[in-house]
């Protein structure tokens, strides 16, 4: 949390100015109640209605400063307060810009959203508080006393006992209910996990008639998230019972010293009034304080949790680029023998691989799940740094290249297909800013999506909906593959991100994509033989190792993995090839 | 449309209220517990005055008689801190308990909703009304209660007592205090659009940080890090205005209503004043020192409430928002209960029949019409056609998730509209694409539909299904744990465990999606076996993704734009040249390079 406070600096002034103006209108409010005593011990007394009125028009002026002074500081709070979390918003934004796949696998993307927002929130209100209130009522607590030690000494003591009284039960009921409402929250996602399960598996449920099962899973977990509620109650129900017999009991002890004191000659009964008034300030800005320590914990709380994020680094950092010197011989992606190994992860995702691409080439990649299909080409775009041997493109290690100058190189589609809200228009401008409607219109063609873009309303004014809800899967996935062909990449990289087409789509796609210039270099990442066996090469991968390279016929008689990838897949074809 | 929204809030308080009277008892104790608290909170001041008054100077204080007020203080305080407590404790019984039925109703209905509201809806819109409403709806609730209600009681009571003071003085309290309310009010119609504008700008940032931090690969693969900054901070920056404004003109509130209590306190302080100083010159010392005191501690009291209330107001109706959208989900109609006469479909013989069935999801969009299949015992139904043909359409109707809108489906000769969902639903046994398991442990996943499953039956049904080998390598075996929908496991493990689910019951009609894609090759051979031997003379409907599968149905169903277009035997379809064999072509056959 402290080195969050960096994005305050900027609002030193405000920062300083409004707890200030805070103490000075808290000052104003603890000479009321003296105000009073004299007009009780001066103007009633002597019966001077003057100074009655002098004094009265006192305490408007006395509430006029006061309304003043607490505007004054509830700007310059708000005012910091906005700043800051403005700053820390953007600086959190930027950072996890950079941030590189390892990190956002590790952290997690729902996460960092609610750092974000919920929690960078939190930590402005805390902020906006701690400006306004935190010095506030302490203050106002030990002002009260102070000023009932300037009446009385004796009657002062009653103050030294009650406020120490006071504390420990607000408090400590405070602080006995945190954890048990922790409980609360856990009993409570209990409940909200059960429900979820029970709306995403709503089919399943049914289909092994479980209905009465789950609503009595349910019953028993409600039923013990209402017990712990009404653990909880019964304690901080506590608190306005204990705290009101303290402040009476005082008030009570206050009337008797003060009936002593003034038997004796030492304060006036005025005097006796202003003490009773101070006492029943004190547990307003005793409950305020605690209430306020409570929301600052939970501040703090999210505060290091952003700063959790700050402090993560990303392990992908540009090297000073090397001059362009590589030999852009014929080969355009070489991976030496590479292994990687994710971050937390026990065994290697890749051992020793080993092979290189022409210019023009397109590449097959095909394995079993986990094999490490994506995980190769996730290294051409360094989206991974590999951790073992080098990956080179264009005859340069893309370590000593820029980021974004390797990354122009490729056009990358990813497994789940991502399109933004905007048009399908300023989707494909991703791809590259200066396209022409000519050039997305042939991209489009490319990845067998222009008929479909042709029919919707608008066609490329066509307006998509957050996360392409208003697409099918299928459309998804061809606009996020006319996307990468927008670019004209080098390097076309396709993980997976045909599945959701069917055969015959994907076989166009591909014939189209092999039409397009001569020199694009494929990587077809896929699980299904007809999508790669026509590449020009084929990488069979099995445990993160390569277990063959070759043509089509070359594997389909030298790799078993191959074969029998090929033959599940395709059995049965050959008998009736004659129809075909 | 403003009374047309009273109108709903009243029939919500309606509802609210039949919940409460559940707890009538209870809510009787706190009412009367709050009366009396308020009062006696009143009274002690009275009390104090008093004493006050018996304290003038030096010499003049009447020992006894402040005794015997703070005796009676004392009972007074320790008497009223036992009320507050009790009242308290009522209190969070109704409020808890009240949570808790609406919780049960709502998820008792969600299990009976008829799946088309549930695909029709967001899970995260219905959790959030099951939970995240309920729960806005208790502290709302528990406020009313706490607040609202003595808020009322100590400002009439407060009154009551001024009055019995001092005319004169309350009506200057009661003319200065609507000041207090108007300004309150004043500045909470004044931030409204305020906060309204920040909201919507925090909701516009927080669907920006949701799709481009959610979706970070691809912003890092096409370098458009900057571009998404500047956008951020475009946003950023109008948030940071429209913030500002609506946190210092809402954080006005309070200073304003201060400064309005503090010339009450004035008023009452000049006022009283003078009285104390008329009556004792007129000799009758009726209004005393003590009056004073007492006065002005009700003028403090006085005007809190008000402040207290306006916000519990707010409070209270964004709480019966919230009920309101509860019990929508809770009057949504539920699914139409099997009918009185339903009979049990005991052992189905596999018969499966379909019959002029018309179905559609929405009334405008045509889907399957006139469909007529009779699938003999032991038949395989092989279901293909391009994604998003609308497969699942014909599982929804099977397994009875909807309804037909006309026509008939029949298994083993009765109408599935004439026999229990429940029995319908046993006779099948289903693995879908998209891999459900539900929180606990691996054993109870696979137990799911025979929770007395010997633990040899869980094995063989593991084994059967070839995922035994991989639970056994599981840090806890057949005892791991699954986390919420199966995140500890890979895709593919978790396709075995719901096949191994239905491999421990095997009902005589199967429902089967041969999901290829996130299994690997090897397992996926060894499924293709388990599902063979599954499906050994069982009715069975395929939803087909490999040929040999298709090749040996008995009966194909090829779906297109979620109508049934062709259906026949394999060679058949192939004659007829059709779209199957176009299909057919494009996926199974050799590519024309």
């Amino acid at each position: 949390m402290k080195k969050l406070l960096v994005y305050l600096k900027d609002y030193k002034k405000e920062s300083i100015l409004g707890p200030l103006f805070k103490l000075l209108e808290a000052s104003f409010e603890l000479i009321v109640p003296l105000v009073m005593a004299a007009i009780i011990d001066v103007g009633v007394a002597s019966a001077d209605r003057s100074y009655i009125m002098k004094m009265c028009l006192v305490l408007v002026l006395l509430a006029v400063i006061g309304l003043v002074c607490s505007v004054t500081a509830q700007y310059f709070a708000a005012k910091a307060a906005v700043g800051f979390s403005t700053k820390l918003r953007h600086a959190l934004f930027a950072h996890i810009e950079k941030l590189s796949f390892s990190e956002m696998d590790k952290v997690g993307t729902s996460t960092l959203i609610t750092r974000m927002t919920s929690d960078v929130n939190q930590v402005q209100n805390g902020v906006n508080l701690v400006l306004r209130l935190f010095l506030r009522s302490p203050f106002i607590v030990f002002g009260a006393m102070i000023m009932a030690f300037t009446i009385d000494v004796k009657a002062a003591l009653i103050f030294v006992v009650a406020i120490p009284l006071l504390s420990i039960v607000v408090f400590g009921i405070m602080l006995a209910s945190i954890p048990l409402y922790k409980k609360v929250q856990a009993a409570l996602d209990k409940v909200l996990g059960l429900t979820r399960e029970n709306l995403t598996g709503s089919r399943v449920i049914r289909a092994f008639t479980k209905e009465e099962e789950e609503i009595a899973r349910f019953r028993e977990k409600n039923a013990s998230l209402t017990k712990m509620q009404l653990f909880v109650g019964k304690i901080s129900a506590l608190m306005n019972p204990l705290t009101f017999i303290i402040v009476n009991g005082a008030t009570l002890a206050l009337v008797w010293t003060g009936a002593v004191r003034v038997d004796e000659g030492v304060i006036t009964q005025g005097e006796v009034v202003a003490l009773v008034n101070y006492m029943s300030q004190i547990l307003v800005e005793l409950i305020k304080l605690a209430n306020l320590i409570i929301n600052i914990t939970k501040s703090i709380a999210c505060g290091n949790r952003i700063q959790a994020i700050l402090e993560t680094e990303p392990s992908i950092t540009e090297r000073e680029p090397v001059s362009r010197q590589g030999n852009a011989g014929s080969f355009i992606v070489e991976f030496d023998h590479v292994g990687l190994s994710y971050a937390g992860a026990r065994e290697e995702a890749l051992t020793d691989i080993h092979f290189s691409v022409k210019r023009g080439e397109t590449v097959g990649i095909i394995g079993g799940t986990g094999s490490g299909k994506s995980s190769v080409v996730h290294l051409i775009p360094r989206f991974y740094d590999v951790t073992d041997g080098n990956v080179r493109v264009d005859g340069r290690d893309v370590k000593d290249c820029s980021l974004e100058e390797l990354r122009k190189k490729v056009g990358f589609v990813l497994q789940k297909s991502v399109l933004f809200k905007g048009t399908i228009r300023d989707n494909m401008l991703w791809g590259n800013e200066n396209a022409t409607d000519e050039e997305i219109l042939d991209a489009l063609a490319v990845a067998q999506a222009k008929d479909f873009v042709e029919e919707k309303q608008g066609g490329l004014d066509f307006k998509i909906e957050q996360g392409g809800k208003n697409l099918s899967g299928g459309q998804r996935q061809r606009l996020t593959i006319a996307r990468a062909v927008v670019r004209k990449p080098e390097i076309l990289i396709l993980d997976d991100s045909a599945s959701a087409l069917d055969f015959a789509t994907d076989a166009r796609l591909r014939e189209a994509i092999r039409g397009m210039e001569k020199d694009m270099t494929v990587f077809i990442v896929s699980q299904r033989a007809s999508s790669i066996m026509h590449a020009d090469k084929i990488i069979v991968l099995e445990d993160g190792g390569i277990a063959g390279i070759g043509t089509h016929e070359t594997l389909l008689s030298e790799c078993a993995i191959y074969r029998e990838i090929y033959d599940s897949q395709l059995k049965g074809s050959r008998k009736t090839e004659a129809v075909g | 449309m403003k009374r047309k929204g009273n109108g709903q809030q009243r029939k919500t308080i309606a509802k609210v209220l039949r919940y409460i009277k559940r707890y009538w008892g209870y809510l009787g104790c706190s009412i009367l517990l709050a009366a009396f608290t308020v009062a006696m909170t009143l009274y002690l001041p009275l009390l104090i005055g008093d004493a006050l008054d018996l304290i003038i100077e030096k010499g003049l204080v009447d020992f006894d008689g402040i005794l015997t007020i703070l005796k009676k203080m004392g009972v007074i305080i320790l008497l009223t801190a036992a009320a507050q407590w009790i009242m308290n404790a009522c209190n969070n019984k109704i409020t808890y308990n009240i949570i808790r039925d609406i919780r049960k109703e709502a998820f008792d209905k969600i299990e009976r909703l008829p799946l088309k509201y549930i695909d029709a809806h967001s899970y995260g819109e219905i959790v959030s009304r099951v939970i995240a409403d309920v729960d806005q709806f208790a502290d709302g609730l528990l406020m009313g209660f706490t607040q609202f209600f003595t808020g009322v009681l100590t400002i009439l009571g407060t009154l009551g007592f001024m009055l019995a003071i001092s005319v004169k003085i309350t009506a200057a309290v009661v003319i200065i205090t609507p000041v207090s309310l108007f300004v309150a009010s004043f500045i909470a119609k004044k931030t409204f659009s305020m906060f309204k504008l920040q909201s919507e700008t925090r909701g516009e940032q927080t669907a920006f940080i949701e799709e481009i931090v959610g979706n970070q690969k691809v912003v890092q693969a096409f370098s458009k890090e900057d571009d998404m900054l500047d956008r951020f901070d475009e946003i950023n920056e109008r948030l940071k205005k429209c913030s500002l404004r609506a946190i210092f003109f809402s954080s006005l509130t309070n200073p304003a209503t201060r400064f309005v209590n503090s010339l009450v306190y004035a008023a009452v302080g000049i006022v009283g004043a003078f009285l104390v100083i008329s009556s004792a010159e007129s000799g009758q010392f009726g209004f005393t020192v003590g009056s004073l005191s007492a006065l002005l501690s009700y003028a403090n009291q006085y005007t809190k409430p008000f402040n207290e209330i306006s916000g519990v107001v707010t409070e209270l109706q964004n709480a019966l928002a919230c009920a309101a959208r509860v019990f929508e989900l809770m009057e949504e109609k539920a699914e139409e209960p099997d009918a009185f006469d339903a009979c049990e479909l005991k052992e189905a013989d596999g018969r499966v029949s379909l019959s002029h069935v018309y179905f559609s999801y929405v009334p405008e969009q045509k889907l399957i019409e006139d469909f007529n299949l009779a699938v003999q015992p032991g038949a395989r139904v092989a279901i293909v056609g391009p994604t998003g043909c609308g497969k699942t359409t014909l599982i929804n109707l099977l397994m009875r998730f909807y309804d037909v809108n006309s026509g008939e489906i029949l298994v083993s000769g009765t109408s599935v509209r004439k026999m229990t969902r429940k029995s319908l639903r046993n006779n099948y046994g289903m693995v879908l694409q998209e891999t459900w398991l539900r929180s606990g442990t691996i054993r109870e996943n696979i137990a799911m539909g025979k929770p007395e499953a010997t633990e040899e039956e869980v094995v063989a049904a593991a084994k059967a299904s070839h995922a035994h080998s991989f639970i056994r390598r599981l840090p806890d075996g057949y005892d791991t744990v699954i986390t919420e929908d199966g995140g500890n496991l890979s895709q593919g493990q978790k396709q075995l465990l719901c096949i191994a689910r239905v491999m421990l019951l095997l009902p005589p009609m199967l429902i089967l999606d041969e999901a290829t894609s996130s299994i690997d090759t090897r397992t996926e051979l060894k499924i293709q076996e388990a599902f063979g031997r599954m499906m050994q003379g069982r009715t069975s409907f395929i939803v087909a993704h490999r040929l040999s599968t298709i090749q040996e149905a008995d009966v194909i169903l090829v779906m297109k734009d979620g109508s049934i277009i062709e259906q026949g035997k394999h060679e058949d379809l192939l004659a007829k040249n059709g779209f199957y064999a176009k299909l057919y072509q494009s996926q199974f056959a050799n590519h024309p390079a």
